[in-house]
């Protein structure tokens, strides 16, 4: 079996892999792909744990952060459209202003 | 053993090129590309770590419908190119100082506190069902009911948010040459 920490790293490099491309891009569609990276490493390092515990629960977590992620996608998607419509644009330096 | 250990560090690789590929392509499509090799790969972890379930769910609700979602939404919005010319040209530097700051302290967490040792080996009764779909779908069911259930009222609010967030309203469109549609 390879060891637990090994996945725990590469878990914490894909998150800091999708922290940088938050931080860095500009464009609203890739910043969300960096936060979908983000709750992908940590279900990665929930089933990790599960399997160090021998325990179920860990893996029941993973099923609902995959249904929130789900729900996020479906309502952040609609968001970038909507304001796509009035702002022309989805670089979110242009999306400065409250009111559209 | 080795074969394992040869087989994680080579998911590894891919995973993390994949992820540094989707980072850095100018192109939203090869992002998202990118991003289902990195969540296939990721799929494959699964299981190697005895979660059968989870990994065929990371497949279809992942790496379909959710990526499906998001290429159809890049596509949609002809928003594949997107010129990066920046306003602030001191933030990316500092984002991936940060971002190594943030690596290095988690490895020291991993390192000082780490489990070193292999996890441990499945009795024979544990091991026969671990991660399968009866014994999640018996946990989910009998534990996790309430948060279940809880899970479908925030999938119809998603739902419903989604619809209406992109309806659009009939009664404003009188105003001229401000509905020409977004096609290209």
């Amino acid at each position: 079996m390879v060891p637990t920490t090994y996945y725990i790293a590469l878990s914490a490099i894909l998150f800091t892999m999708g922290v940088a491309g938050v931080l860095i891009r500009r464009n609203a569609i890739i910043i969300f792909m960096s936060v979908e990276l983000m709750l992908n490493s940590a279900n990665l390092a929930f089933v990790a744990f599960a399997r160090q515990f021998a325990s179920l629960d860990g893996q029941i977590f993973v099923f609902f952060v995959m249904t929130v992620a789900a729900a996020e996608v479906a309502v952040g998607l609609a968001l970038i459209v909507a304001i796509f419509r009035t702002k022309k644009s989805i670089n979110v330096d242009e999306i400065n202003t409250l009111r559209g | 053993m080795t074969i394992e250990l040869s087989l994680f560090f080579l998911l590894a690789l891919i995973a993390m090129l994949a992820a540094g590929g989707m980072l850095l392509s100018r192109n939203a499509v090869y992002s998202a590309l990118f991003l289902i090799v990195n969540f296939a790969t990721v799929a494959v972890f699964f299981l190697l770590l005895g979660a059968p379930f989870i990994a065929m769910a990371q497949v279809t609700v992942y790496a379909g419908a959710i990526m499906v979602l998001f290429l159809f939404v890049i596509m949609l919005l002809g928003a594949e190119r997107l010129r990066q010319k920046s306003v602030l040209p001191w933030q990316a530097p500092l984002a991936v100082v940060l971002g190594i700051v943030l690596l290095v302290e988690a490895g020291v967490v991993i390192v000082t506190r780490g489990l070193g040792a292999p996890p441990p080996a499945l009795s024979e009764t544990a091991a026969a069902g671990f991660g399968g779909p009866q014994a999640i779908g018996a946990s989910l069911f009998t534990t996790y009911l309430l948060p279940f259930e809880v899970t479908s009222v925030l999938l119809l609010a998603a739902m419903v948010g989604a619809i209406v967030l992109t309806r659009d309203e009939k009664g404003k469109s009188q105003i001229p040459n401000s509905k020409s549609q977004t096609g290209k």
